[in-house]
């Protein structure tokens, strides 16, 4: 009786607690994506409805009616409500408006109305229909504006160079450290780990200096080249606690088969642990395409621009667009995306690996 | 008996073969770098001109005379104070309500996190956007409850909480480590607590807690970290100014202004090895007070 009745507020608490969990989970989802949402509603705005006072979320664009090969935007009078054309503006905010009438105004008229009047700016309102400005994404992704294809190929041949260099080296090193005993292992293994706390400020001016030297500046190999060295603490450290899980029996009968080490790395160990290979190729992926810091001091000619870095240089000219950066900034965010929705597993498990070391 | 030998030291060739990338890596990219780094804080060099051995001077010059550096550490750490605590109770309490065995944990998880992934350059610029005074949604927001908002990165002291509110929008990773953690509790020290009467408090407070603490512990330390090193987002908004008033000019940011605006490459190099020691310092104070609030089970048995 007593644990039955137990049971049941324990049941009861916890259907109560799901629901406010529920209510409390998707407003924070709906906070979450206002960002998001007003990322994308701005990109597809003109510039006349950017900068206004209240909220709208619904792009809208202005109507015209087309008089013979002429286009003429349509205002609406905030007194009584009549559609009219704009024909010119005139100094000192003042408008030449010819009325057409109460009724929403058809697309094409033979002529323009007679009923011609000279209005104050204030005195009108743009008539505007909901409608999305597709054009911005165009405009803002072809040059001169943003040479979108030239920087996205550049992004990829940064981003791919070095997955794969980190996916090879952090492999062999992490192999290495997990399945082979050799003198002060793990001493060096405490190596790896304690450049993972290093701040990269403390190596960034020598770097700098020495690929300049080598006349690397302005190419993409400062930003490549070291990734082929297992310069990530982090992925050597993942790929060795994946690696020190697999069974150690396995090398042992590879190798009284014969197997070299080379072959019981790449036969044995890698084809095991594909979960946490992809896992770092994603997380390599993501730091070479987010990248911002090494592009901006090692490149210099705007040919060589990664996305991230065009996009910086694309605001700095172009303060005013923000449609247009709008929707520069999306497309720069989709490959992400699209990534996450395929291989969501892959990000969860890395960060959890991550955060598990504690 | 000499057979087993021959195959050890033949383990251990291999073994150096293997790391071999990383070793030289290390000796190239990080050991070489850093010792002349070090070299380099004590001299005065624009990389134009070998560099010029002045002792202590940028050091000095530091501590006692430079305004900005003072303005940058200040920065940095109001960031900081803000950013991780905000930064754990909001990931955390997102993780608690996830455990709950809510429907669409996939969904939520996914919400949570993706802005965690998007690259920093772009979620700059949207937030400057957001935070726009006249025009931005955070403000039209407000004023449609009647408020009227700040001038966020307008107002020197307004842009550093608007940039917390920006990082507890990529809150998300911390918010998975700490399901992850929830998740591993098991559930017979909630039983065992339900029978001793707790309430959800206690059982929090009692349970939950202790046993996720190495957890906060951790993200704590990497949040320490990753705070002092806040570039992108403020570079992108300011243009690299650290404007308005110097109040968002973060530690890194400076550094990187000594370096490539004033090749001041001998003071940037001691600025780095200042915030290597500040980082340093706060991780090993975290680590000490870790030891009357982090609860290991295997310390218990042994």
């Amino acid at each position: 009786m007593r644990a039955g009745e137990l049971a049941r507020s324990r049941r009861r608490q916890e259907a109560i607690a799901r629901a406010v969990a529920y209510v409390i989970l998707v407003a924070g989802a709906a906070a979450i994506m206002v960002p998001f949402v007003w990322m994308v509603s701005t990109s597809l705005k003109d510039k006349d409805q950017l900068f206004t006072r209240e909220l709208q979320w619904i792009p809208t664009l202005p109507v015209t009616v087309q008089v013979t090969d002429q286009e003429y935007n349509v205002y609406t009078s905030l007194s009584d409500g009549r559609y009219g054309l704009l024909l010119e503006r005139l100094p000192a905010g003042k408008m030449r408006i010819a009325w057409l009438g109460k009724e929403r105004p058809p697309e094409t008229l033979a002529r323009v109305p007679d009923d011609v009047e000279t209005v104050l700016e204030e005195q009108v309102a743009q008539y505007r229909r909901p409608g999305a400005r597709w054009s911005n994404y165009r405009e803002a992704l072809t040059p001169p504006n943003f040479r979108f294809l030239l920087y996205l190929r550049n992004t990829l041949i940064i981003t791919i160079a070095a997955l794969v260099g980190q996916v090879l080296s952090c492999s062999l090193v992490a192999f290495g450290f997990a399945r082979l005993r050799f003198p002060a292992r793990g001493p060096l293994f405490i190596m790896v780990l304690a450049t993972m706390m290093l701040p990269a400020q403390v190596t960034m001016v020598p770097l700098f200096k020495l690929f300049v030297t080598v006349g690397w500046y302005d190419t993409f190999l400062p930003l490549t080249v070291p990734a082929f060295f297992a310069t990530s603490g982090f992925f050597v450290f993942l790929l060795r606690q994946y690696f020190m899980g697999i069974p150690l029996e396995m090398d042992e009968a590879a190798r009284i088969d014969g197997a070299s080490s080379w072959q019981i790395y790449h036969r044995v160990v890698l084809p095991q642990a594909r979960a946490a290979v992809a896992t770092v190729a994603i997380f390599s992926f993501m730091a070479h395409w987010n990248d911002f810091l090494g592009p901006l001091i090692y490149l210099g000619s705007p040919e060589l621009r990664t996305l991230s870095l065009a996009l910086y240089a694309f605001q700095g000219e172009h303060s005013v667009d923000i449609q247009l950066l709008m929707a520069a900034a999306t497309v720069v965010m989709l490959p992400l995306l699209v990534l996450f929705a395929v291989a969501q597993r892959y990000f969860i498990q890395g960060v959890v690996i991550s955060g598990v070391k504690g | 008996m000499r057979r087993s030998s021959t195959l050890l030291r033949r383990e251990a060739l291999d073994g150096f073969l293997f790391i071999s990338p990383w070793i030289i890596g290390f000796l190239l990219f990080t050991l070489g770098p850093m010792a002349y780094s070090l070299y380099a804080s004590f001299c005065d060099w624009d990389m134009l001109h070998p560099p010029r051995w002045v002792g202590l001077t940028n050091y000095r010059q530091m501590f006692t005379d430079d305004f900005r550096f003072a303005k940058s550490l200040g920065v940095t750490l109001k960031y900081s104070a803000m950013a991780l605590p905000l930064g754990v109770v909001t990931s955390l309490g997102i993780a608690i309500l996830l455990n709950q065995k809510v429907k669409g944990l996939t969904f939520f998880r996914a919400i949570y996190y993706i802005p965690a992934i998007l690259p920093g350059v772009a979620v700059a610029m949207l937030w400057k956007w957001i935070f726009n005074p006249e025009s931005g949604v955070i403000n039209l927001l407000l004023a449609r409850l009647g408020i009227n908002g700040p001038g966020w990165f307008t107002d020197p002291a307004w842009a550093v909480p608007a940039l917390v509110i920006m990082s507890l929008w990529g809150a998300g990773a911390g918010m998975i480590i700490y399901l992850a953690g929830l998740q591993s509790v098991p559930t017979q020290l909630y039983e065992a607590a339900e029978i001793d009467g707790a309430g959800a408090w206690m059982k929090f407070r009692s349970v939950t807690l202790p046993m996720i603490s190495p957890t906060i512990f951790f993200n704590v330390v990497m949040g320490i970290i990753g705070s002092f090193q806040v570039f992108t987002s403020a570079f992108v908004i300011t243009g690299g100014a650290g404007s308005p008033a110097y109040s968002t000019l973060f530690y890194v940011l400076y550094l990187y202004q000594k370096a490539f605006n004033y090749f001041a490459m001998g003071y940037a190099c001691a600025l780095a090895w200042v915030l290597f020691l500040i980082i340093l310092t706060l991780t090993l104070i975290v680590f000490w007070s870790g030891k009357h609030w982090v609860y290991y089970e295997a310390e218990r048995k042994g």
